[in-house]
């Protein structure tokens, strides 16, 4: 029972990192329609520059989230504007392959500002926590609650304030968005904005139990998006339930399973589900 | 004058060159890079065909050519087949796993189609990195022979390998030639210019796709075959999503949907990046923005824009011609 529970944790963990990325993307989804591969670098990005904030200036670990927010919704907005924005108009297959242009970029950035090495990253809660038997690490329990409180805090926006609905109009109908005077500039670099600060944290709340390199967002992001095709592509709700989902499957397929395939789980699952159901699990209508 | 360079002529220009090539290079190294160039340059043919050709961008292209080679580099080295049987084998292999692995994701749409073939080839490295009772794992294949004798041909100096390469790579473009010129390549651009309209026409959608995915696959399969008898040496790298990356930027560069283009993105690139030694390493630093410049500005890459220039040219010249025909077979309609 108490490693039942152990599973629960980790599962809610992995969940939590997945369904902040998840987000990211299928907020960006939801408003341009392009896939995009750039966001790992975004992750990948948030992780160095918290992991270069603490470590060349000395900032404390929530602070250095912060910092690496900032910085990486600056990136992502900039990505926007100079990418993504030209190519609005072109058909599916250009902005894609911009993002993969872009990925590599940051990539190859990363990796003369940093090296290639794996770097691990410090946090300030070490600690263990003994609860009936069940022990929790302190970073754990951390992230399933900061990323907890990051989706409910991004639902109250999107639900309850007008910025917020600005972005769920734009989603929802382009021209009718425009028709009530929203600004179609301001929400895309907006989304971005938000998508950069969701992968930012999500990548300094993981890194300190996992490594920080490069290509640390490959998998991640890859993930991210077996996720949003499960939860239908631009859909919120569906982001938090595929990455719980996906998050659990990993953590019980990893000990009942194999944990030499963890990894493989979600592209199974995703392999499993769209031949029964192409057009993925949550969503209704067809592609 | 550019006249003399299209078509024919242009063809066996290339031709010429690339039979003289040897002659030229200054030592065995310049031979390796051009032959790997060629490998590659084959599996993007077949990527060009899938994605150019019929609009359904693959990611999982890498994993298949790893297939292809792994193929190759099992059947020799764990069970001593012959290398050309274990060859003959190889594209067959990819294009078989093609058929199971298109006809669950050509039910898929555009971004559908990509992700979910990124996931494919995810799979792929995994299953290769993971099993290692079949695969040898991290460790790779060691020890895979070179190409046997056929005859009085044999393989074993860099210059023999290097037009063995290069009769595949003639022999692909070639067939990739009939494939495209032919009725079942404009099925495949229909398809590409509009799936609704490609299905009311009469073309039987599903089919059509999942030919032309297996053909892809089996470009990628023979080209990582190759890759095996020529390398020597594999890794689970191979299946890498980098790799599908790579042949993306080739085949941009050179443009989408034309049978030059990809065929020149894929030599000149590799060049590009032996002339940049010393960003080996940092290499996507210029070319990550290339590429993003290149499909904001560019986007239907040299060989389209040239094609493209050409054909308004040739519209101008002849007002009364049925110019809008030539524009789209230059690609320059939708890619």
């Amino acid at each position: 029972m108490d490693l039942f529970l152990q599973q629960v944790l980790n599962g809610l963990t992995l969940g939590g990192i997945y369904s902040l990325v998840a987000l990211g993307l299928t907020l960006v989804y939801g408003i341009l329609h392009v896939p995009n591969f750039a966001h790992g670098a975004f992750y990948m990005a948030g992780a160095f520059v918290s992991f270069h904030l603490m470590n060349a200036f000395g900032l404390n670990y929530w602070l250095a989230m912060l910092g690496s927010a900032v910085c990486v919704a600056g990136l992502a907005t900039l990505a926007e504007r100079l990418v993504f924005h030209p190519l609005r108009h072109a058909s599916g297959l250009h902005p894609m392959i911009a993002a993969i242009g872009m990925l590599l970029f940051l990539e190859a950035a990363a990796q003369a500002l940093w090296g290639a090495d794996f770097q691990r990253m410090q946090t300030p809660y070490t600690g263990i926590l003994e609860l009936g038997g069940l022990t929790m690490p302190s970073q754990r329990l951390l992230i399933v609650g900061a990323a907890f409180g990051l989706v409910v805090a991004l639902h109250l926006f999107l639900t309850r304030t007008v910025l917020g609905s600005t972005i769920i109009a734009m989603a929802q109908n382009r021209d009718g968005a425009s028709l009530v005077g929203i600004d179609a500039n301001k929400v895309s670099m907006l989304t971005f904005a938000i998508s950069g600060v969701l992968a930012a944290v999500a990548a300094t709340l993981y890194a300190p139990i996992n490594l920080v390199y490069p290509a640390m967002g490959h998998l991640v992001i890859t993930k991210a998006f077996v996720i949003i095709i499960l939860g239908g592509m631009g859909s919120v709700p569906g982001a938090i339930a595929g990455g719980l989902i996906i998050g659990f499957a990993e953590s019980f397929g990893a000990f009942y399973i194999s944990a030499d395939y963890k990894d493989i789980i979600a592209f199974v699952l995703l392999v499993g589900i769209l031949s029964l159901r192409p057009q993925g699990l949550f969503s209704k209508g067809a592609h | 004058m550019l006249k003399v360079l299209t078509g024919r002529p242009g063809w066996a220009l290339l031709f010429v060159l690339g039979v003289l090539f040897p002659f030229v290079a200054k030592n065995d190294y310049h031979l390796t890079v051009m032959s790997t160039a060629y490998i590659f340059a084959i599996a993007t043919l077949g990527l060009n065909l899938i994605t150019g050709y019929t609009g359904q961008f693959n990611l999982a292209h890498s994993g298949f050519m790893a297939v292809g080679a792994y193929t190759v580099g099992l059947l020799t080295v764990d069970h001593q087949v012959p290398f050309w049987i274990a060859f003959a084998l190889s594209g067959g292999v990819a294009a078989a796993l093609g058929f199971f692995v298109g006809i669950v994701s050509l039910r898929l749409k555009g971004h559908y189609f990509s992700i979910f073939t990124l996931c494919v080839g995810y799979i792929m490295y995994l299953v290769i990195e993971k099993w290692e009772g079949l695969t040898h794992g991290t460790v790779g294949v060691i020890g895979i022979p070179a190409p046997g004798a056929i005859g009085p041909l044999t393989f074993d100096t860099p210059r023999s390998l290097y037009y063995l390469v290069f009769f595949f790579l003639v022999l692909g473009v070639f067939v990739m030639h009939r494939i495209v010129d032919s009725l079942l390549g404009r099925t495949f651009m229909a398809i590409r210019n509009g799936e609704a309209l490609a299905e009311a026409m009469g073309i039987p959608l599903m089919r059509s796709k999942l030919l032309a995915f297996m053909l892809s696959v089996f470009y990628a399969g023979l080209a990582g075959g190759l890759y095996a008898g020529f390398v020597r040496f594999l890794g689970p790298g191979l299946a890498g999503v980098d790799h599908s990356f790579d042949m993306t930027m080739y085949m941009l560069v050179g443009g989408l949907g034309t049978l030059l283009g990809p065929l020149l993105g894929a030599l000149a690139v590799p060049w590009l990046t032996q002339y940049l030694q010393f960003l080996q390493e940092y290499r996507f630093l210029v070319f990550g923005p290339i590429l993003v410049a290149l499909v904001i500005f560019l986007p239907h890459g040299i060989v389209g824009t040239w094609l493209g220039w050409r054909a308004r040219r040739a519209a101008q010249a002849q007002p009364a011609a049925p110019a809008p025909v030539v524009v789209a077979e230059a690609g320059a309609s939708r890619a």
